[in-house]
């Protein structure tokens, strides 16, 4: 049997599903990156590996998510794709009539509109990382919370703290503030869930028409209490799949299968040392940031000059 | 002494003004452009620039300081319809308080404050031996010049995607650059016209329908490659046909650039002008829209006020005609990936609209 891997390989977290001709997903597996992307990958193909029926090849690879360029080389993938495609294609596989996708990850958030499974508009945060899932982490830090503890706790609240939703910095001095002069815990977290939310209509999604049936997803749709404020400030309901956090993955494999260019896929990348090395150019005052990758001290690929020269 | 003249970037028209200031200070200055722009540029800019300014500021003053670094005593500044229009009293300030002496002259850029007469004593003051006649055929000199430049660029721009060995129209635009720093004001039709038709003699693999995006937005990010990621080449590198209507030469002598016209352009999405280059993008993005178009690409400098302001117009012609829009705000970042990222899924949507 025929299967296609795709790998999302976000700041925070790594994801990876393994789907059959039909689509659907036969292996996922979703950990976390900590700063090491291909040593993620490499746990995340063998949780695979795993969970992988027998008789089954994985004959096309796909990557996205921000360090898809280097693991796309890393794995010989066919297909490197950017975030959004790779989640409009993947939700529209699982929700085909979706209008609007909300996504918020740990460092980026973003809005895709469709219109008859065409991607008509999106949006993505642009400088700041303000309402994202680091916020969150951080702001549950400071509570003394597991950031899973966040969403339940909010939904106890009854009158959520009003917390200001321009910005981080300003976000976080005011709840520290609100904590201080006696507000309630859970009421906090309600309102950095509102705040969350305010913050990405604001930032991300302002002026665009967000429509029914509209899908959340991302590391923070895990979160019940923001799923809650978007319900609250859109006043139509949100759905959030099961799946939601390998939407990214499951596009990119679906596009994998698409391109219909087809290899064996070895899952033996385990045992093979990738090194990556960076230098910067010295030939110009430019200073290019030039990465270099090694499967077992062969040179796979460079990235990251601007011109010809300092290549070698 | 000898006067040692510099100035800043924007994208290539460091030949012409190099040009310009030639003719005008004659023997009593020499003429170097501030050094190319590089990572270190914008370190410098940006580490003594207050923090909120916006980001053509920062490169500037980065030009400024490399320039001085180098020996310049003579520096040139232009004036601008935003708050550019300070920029040049606050970066003379800065550079006085690191401790650098130089004489600053600002080229007015305003139609309203230019005059020829103030031109002149500019340079009369570096050169007593200029005369109003000398002024004025080197103004005509280098304004055709920019012309014949901006005319042969509009050409690369709109078929560089296409080339069938890439790299050839670069080439033929680099010698085009390099003759035409040396002709005369009669020579340079001449040139023009030898460079354009080796130009268009370029193979090009180009479909009748290809995919069109226009470029709106602030000036110095938009005509400055450095500051904007290269995304036009960015673009190229997609198949895209990339048109954008901002130049030196359309921003300081096309009637076209006048407000009653952008009013007219603008179609009723604006009613008064915006300030600045505002109600360029407006009018603009209203004709790209009308003229089939698959999408435009929004510039400006994280801060730029006139932008901000025209975004929310910019948003509604998209809603009214269906036309994505692509925002981008540059800063000092170090990361092209972001911007890579949302050109590619910029790329796509359109793709798969066209294909539905």
């Amino acid at each position: 049997m025929k299967a296609y891997l795709g790998i999302d390989i976000g700041s925070i977290s790594t994801k990876g599903v393994i789907i059959d001709e039909k689509k659907e997903i036969i292996a996922h597996s979703y950990l976390w990156t900590e700063g090491n992307p291909i040593g993620a990958v490499k746990n995340v193909v063998r949780e695979l590996k795993d969970q992988l029926p027998p008789q089954t090849q994985v004959v096309a690879v796909g990557t996205t998510g921000s360090a898809r360029k280097l693991i796309g080389t890393v794995l010989g993938a066919q297909i490197v794709k950017n975030e959004i495609t790779a989640h409009a294609v993947g939700t529209m596989s699982r929700v085909p009539g979706v209008r609007t996708i909300l996504e918020i990850g740990g460092q980026d958030s973003k809005i895709i509109l469709l219109n008859n499974g065409i991607v008509t508009d999106y949006a993505m945060n642009t400088i700041c990382a303000a309402g994202t899932g680091s916020f969150l982490m951080s702001q549950a830090k400071r509570l003394g919370l597991a950031i899973e503890e966040l969403g339940e706790m909010a939904l106890k609240s009854k009158n959520p703290t009003r917390i200001a939703a321009r910005c981080t910095v300003f976000a976080e001095s005011d709840l520290v503030h609100k904590a201080q002069i006696g507000h309630k815990k859970e009421d906090i977290v309600a309102g950095i869930c509102n705040a969350v939310v305010n913050n990405y209509l604001n930032n991300v999604g302002k002026g665009k028409r967000i429509s029914a049936p509209t899908v959340f997803q991302g590391g923070v749709s895990k979160n019940v209490g923001v799923v809650r404020a978007f319900e609250e400030i859109l006043g139509h309901e949100v759905y959030v799949d099961d799946f939601g956090h390998l939407m990214g993955c499951l596009g990119v494999a679906v596009l994998a299968k698409n391109s219909k260019k087809e290899s064996p896929f070895n899952f033996n990348i385990q045992e093979i040392n990738f090194v990556t090395k960076g230098k910067e150019c010295d030939v110009c005052p430019n200073n290019c940031e030039i990465i270099y990758i090694y499967r077992n001290d062969e040179l796979l690929d460079s990235w990251g000059n601007r011109c010809e020269r300092g290549t070698s | 002494m000898q006067y040692k003249i510099s100035f800043p970037h924007m994208g290539k028209y460091h030949v012409p003004i190099k040009i310009l200031m030639e003719k005008l200070v004659g023997s009593y200055g020499v003429v170097s452009p501030a050094p190319p722009m590089t990572k270190r540029t914008i370190e410098l800019g940006t580490k003594h620039s207050p923090e909120f300014v916006c980001i053509p500021f920062k490169y500037n003053l980065g030009n400024f300081i490399e320039a001085l670094e180098n020996g310049a005593n003579v520096l040139f500044h232009t004036s601008g319809d935003c708050r550019m229009g300070f920029y040049n009293e606050v970066q003379e300030q800065i550079l006085r308080d690191m401790g650098y002496d130089f004489k600053l002259c600002i080229l007015e850029t305003n139609s309203r404050n230019r005059s020829l007469r103030d031109f002149h004593n500019m340079f009369k003051a570096l050169n007593p031996r200029l005369t109003y006649a000398k002024t004025i055929s080197a103004i005509a000199l280098v304004i055709r010049i920019i012309f014949a430049m901006d005319k042969t660029e509009e050409y690369v721009r709109k078929n560089i995607g296409f080339e069938k060995n890439p790299g050839e129209l670069e080439k033929i635009e680099k010698n085009f650059l390099a003759d035409i720093a040396n002709a005369t004001f009669f020579q340079v039709g001449k040139i023009y016209k030898k460079y354009m038709s080796q130009l268009q003699a370029v193979p090009l693999d180009k479909p009748q329908n290809c995919m069109k995006i226009g470029v709106v937005g602030e000036l110095y990010v938009l005509m400055e490659p450095f500051s904007n990621y290269f995304i036009e080449k960015e673009l190229a590198k997609f198949g895209i046909e990339v048109t954008r209507y901002i130049n030196v030469s359309y921003l300081l002598f096309s009637p076209k650039h006048k407000i009653p016209h952008l009013l007219k352009e603008a179609d009723g999405f604006v009613t008064y002008e915006i300030g600045a280059d505002g109600t360029d993008s407006v009018a603009k993005s209203v004709f790209f829209a009308k003229n089939g178009y698959d999408g435009i690409i929004h510039l400006k400098p994280f801060g730029c006020t006139p932008e901000v302001n025209s975004i929310p117009i910019v948003q509604r012609v998209s809603d009214s005609y269906g036309i994505p829009v692509l925002y981008f705000s540059f800063d000092s970042q170090t990361s092209e990936t972001g911007v890579k990222t949302r050109l590619e899924a910029f790329y796509d949507m359109i793709q798969m609209k066209r294909g539905a």
